[in-house]
């Protein structure tokens, strides 16, 4: 096809520079090769390139290799921009203060002001969770939607359609006659570990959080340890006993309606402004469970979501759903 | 610097190079999970027991399960099994 008629000419043109002769029309067959009404082969039907003006013809010209030249622009710039970010972050690090300095921003009154006021103005003993749900609520209220979104994800990407499961079939045939089969599991060691320590995951998790604002801990890590429970329970006694008192409904209720009370919480900020909280909630003593002001709610809060995000991830990984 | 924690920081280095060096993938997650382990005790020491007990909970368990899980699901688990049990007969 190549070796004759227009297309000779064609690649003659494009490689030696020489031009076709004048007024060459393309014969039937390859009019019936080329479909000349779609608007990349329009300019197919006539060689006229000598004739054209320069401009046409250099647009003919990017339309022949405009993409080559096009990919080796994009090679340079690409490096070009990198390079230059490279040098301009290079040259910020240069301009940094220097480590311990007593003039550096980290130093300033911040700090001193959690320090030394963290217990009047937040009713927390512990520092720590009087900073995170308090002072830095929006922080810890950012932190919670990631891990909602990355359950989310997670359900997109691994979820077995829940009509797939009731007609008894996975998605993937493999798994059929592996893990599922098995539940629940006969292991008698993991059995007898797991009596005695789910309760005593639940319990300590449970403490953790409601002791968050005076003890170390709080939402997040009394959360991952009930959700660790949650995992060792149905690892031990089958997704079955699992389901009876941690299903799918169960699962949304709790994790929006967690999500929602903590936004809300975080609404009232918003709305009496970050610094006159202590004045309109009742901060409690110092040092009790009922202390803190709204530190309490938020970690229960933050707990349960991250407990149903722990146990979200296992079960969404070994069965496709909750 | 105390003794102890010179120990467990020289661990964790040892931990840290032979995760990639270990070509067995299970053995590579164990030695993950020992990893975060010694790095909870290492927060403890360095008095921030809020960030011992996710680390432990976090790295060494859930974290670790999941790895588990994936292993699982890919099959990698099975077939280093198999593997092994081909070893076996070869050794007889």
């Amino acid at each position: 096809m190549r070796s004759d008629g227009f297309f000779s000419h064609m690649v003659n043109f494009v490689e030696s520079g020489e031009f076709c002769e004048k007024n060459y029309t393309l014969t039937p067959s390859e009019k019936a090769v080329i479909d000349t009404n779609t608007p990349e082969n329009r300019w197919l039907t006539s060689v006229q390139h000598s004739e054209k003006p320069v401009g046409v013809r250099l647009m003919d010209w990017f339309k022949r290799r405009g993409f080559e030249v096009f990919n080796n622009l994009y090679r340079v710039a690409s490096v070009f921009i990198c390079m230059t970010l490279i040098a301009v972050m290079l040259s910020v690090v240069s301009f940094l203060p220097t480590f311990g300095d007593d003039g550096n921003p980290a130093v300033n009154e911040v700090e001193e002001r959690y320090v030394s006021k963290s217990i009047e103005e937040t009713g927390t003993t512990n520092a720590v969770a009087g900073m995170i749900s308090a002072y830095r609520g929006f922080d810890t209220l950012g932190e919670a939607h990631v891990l909602f979104v990355a359950a989310c994800s997670v359900i997109v990407l691994l979820r077995v359609d829940p009509s797939e499961r009731r007609r008894g079939h996975l998605i993937n045939p493999d798994m059929i006659g592996e893990d599922l089969d098995f539940e629940p599991n006969t292991d008698l060691i993991l059995r007898k570990a797991a009596k005695l320590l789910v309760p005593l995951a639940f319990i300590l998790g449970l403490y953790v959080i409601l002791n968050g604002t005076s003890s170390p801990g709080g939402g997040f890590s009394g959360g991952a340890l009930i959700g660790a429970g949650l995992i060792l329970c149905s690892v031990a006694f089958g997704f079955k006993r699992t389901e009876r008192f941690f299903g799918d409904e169960m699962y949304h209720l709790i994790k929006t309606v967690c999500l929602a009370a903590y936004a809300l919480m975080m609404a009232y900020f918003i709305f009496m402004g970050a610094n006159g909280f202590d004045d309109h909630v009742w901060l409690g003593i110092p040092g009790g469970i009922i202390s803190g002001g709204l530190i309490l709610p938020i970690n229960i809060a933050v707990g349960l979501e991250v407990a149903c995000t722990m146990y979200c991830f296992y079960a969404l990984f070994r069965k496709g759903g909750l | 610097m105390t003794l102890f924690d010179g120990i467990l920081l020289a661990f964790l280095i040892i931990c840290a190079i032979s995760v990639s060096a270990t070509r067995n993938l299970l053995a590579s997650i164990i030695i993950y999970m020992s990893f975060s382990l010694i790095m909870s005790v290492l927060w403890l020491t360095l008095e921030a027991p809020d960030l011992a007990i996710t680390e432990a909970a976090v790295g060494a368990g859930v974290t670790g399960l999941l790895f588990l899980a994936t292993l699982k699901k890919i099959h990698a688990i099975k077939a280093e099994n198999a593997k092994d049990e081909e070893d076996n007969r070869d050794e007889k």
